[in-house]
């Protein structure tokens, strides 16, 4: 099985060093791609001295959904069978990517989530941020009649399949929700298993606080639309 | 016939509305904007020179939409030019952005390939 672990970073010169060799030691026979996003700090440099791992430097901050989309295309171009997505801050912990990939090679999934909610244990995000993650669970539950537990992790394992799909049409701006959606209207199997998370060690999230309402709003927006839209099909 | 006699902002308003359609037509031969985009633009100074030519055409629109003020259904067409226009401004720069993105992220795959195979070569 060729396995690709891809690994957004954007400013995240503390941090990625440790979470390439965590990859490495945790994950050996995979390939490691680090989709850089545009990093203003010493990123590049880290990337460039360190030996076996792949890298793209994209020309200028994509944000979040552009370095996965990026990494899905350089996924599916060559020829790799798994990818799983490990954030370049250090809040997924590398030691327990195997056990999102292994729904995968059973055929269980398409798409293999690793949820902070159904241990509950470790870093479980602010408090509104959980109220917000709260909200799109409800929805998704209403919507597509299916219960996910933490629908914004982006601790995660892809099949081809659910890579190929996601890169025709990814959307840029608050990806991991909306995946969800996508897939389920194609009739993809989505899991969930239990991870811990750390809070983030280095770097700035994507998602300040005063922009967490305005991401909330939007992805309600597009889940809605993706939601009508996709019924009527 | 037109019953009003011709006034001064009409005349102003005529001449301004005949100089943008030549402005566009010389910057379309020039090359210095797509037809495309232009289309939106003569279609609205268009509809500017005929009302600026037949000024009853603007009562007329205003006792059909129940508009009391004249001059306020001269403001609702204008506001509405606008509207669509920076509409389709939106729809552009959308499309733009969705290249943009599709330039960059095969310009860093390439730029990988090619120092994998600068590596491989030395």
């Amino acid at each position: 099985m060729k396995l690709l672990v891809l690994i957004p970073a954007f400013n995240e010169e503390n941090t990625i060093s440790d979470v390439i060799e965590e990859t490495k030691k945790n994950l050996p026979e995979a390939d490691i791609l680090v989709v850089n996003d545009g990093s203003t700090d010493r990123t590049k440099q880290i990337l460039s001295n360190h030996k076996g791992i792949k890298a793209l430097h994209l020309p200028f901050n994509m944000g979040i959904g552009g370095a996965i989309w990026t990494g899905f295309n350089f996924f599916c171009k060559k020829d790799y069978e798994l990818l799983v997505r490990i954030d370049g801050d250090g809040q997924h912990p590398p030691a327990q990517a195997r056990s999102l990939i292994e729904p995968l090679l059973k055929k269980e999934a398409d798409l293999v989530i690793g949820s902070r909610f159904i241990k509950r244990e470790g870093y479980l995000s602010s408090l509104h941020r959980r109220g917000g993650i709260k909200l799109l669970n409800i929805l998704t539950a209403f919507l597509l009649k299916k219960e996910i537990t933490d629908n914004t992790s982006g601790f995660r394992a892809y099949s081809r399949r659910a890579a190929n799909l996601l890169r025709k049409d990814y959307p840029f701006d608050y990806p991991e929700p909306i995946e969800v959606y996508l897939l389920s209207q194609k009739g993809l199997k989505i899991k969930e298993i239990p991870t811990e998370m750390k809070e983030r060690e280095g770097g700035v999230s994507s998602i300040s606080l005063m922009h967490s309402y305005y991401y909330l709003i939007k992805v309600l927006l597009t889940i809605l639309v993706n939601f009508l839209y996709g019924g009527k099909k | 016939m037109n019953p009003y006699p011709i006034s001064p902002i009409q005349i102003v308003s005529i001449i301004f509305s005949i100089f943008l359609l030549v402005l566009i037509a010389i910057l379309i031969r020039k090359k210095k904007i797509r037809e495309e985009y232009a289309i939106l633009w003569i279609l609205i100074f268009l509809i500017f020179l005929l009302l600026s030519i037949f000024r009853g055409a603007i009562d007329t629109i205003s006792s059909l939409l129940g508009i009391q003020y004249q001059p306020a259904s001269l403001f609702l067409i204008l506001i509405a030019s606008l509207f669509l226009l920076t509409f389709h401004f939106s729809l552009v720069i959308s499309d733009m952005k969705k290249k943009i993105n599709h330039l960059a992220m095969t310009l860093s795959i390439l730029e990988e390939s090619l120092s994998e195979e600068e590596k491989n070569s030395s």
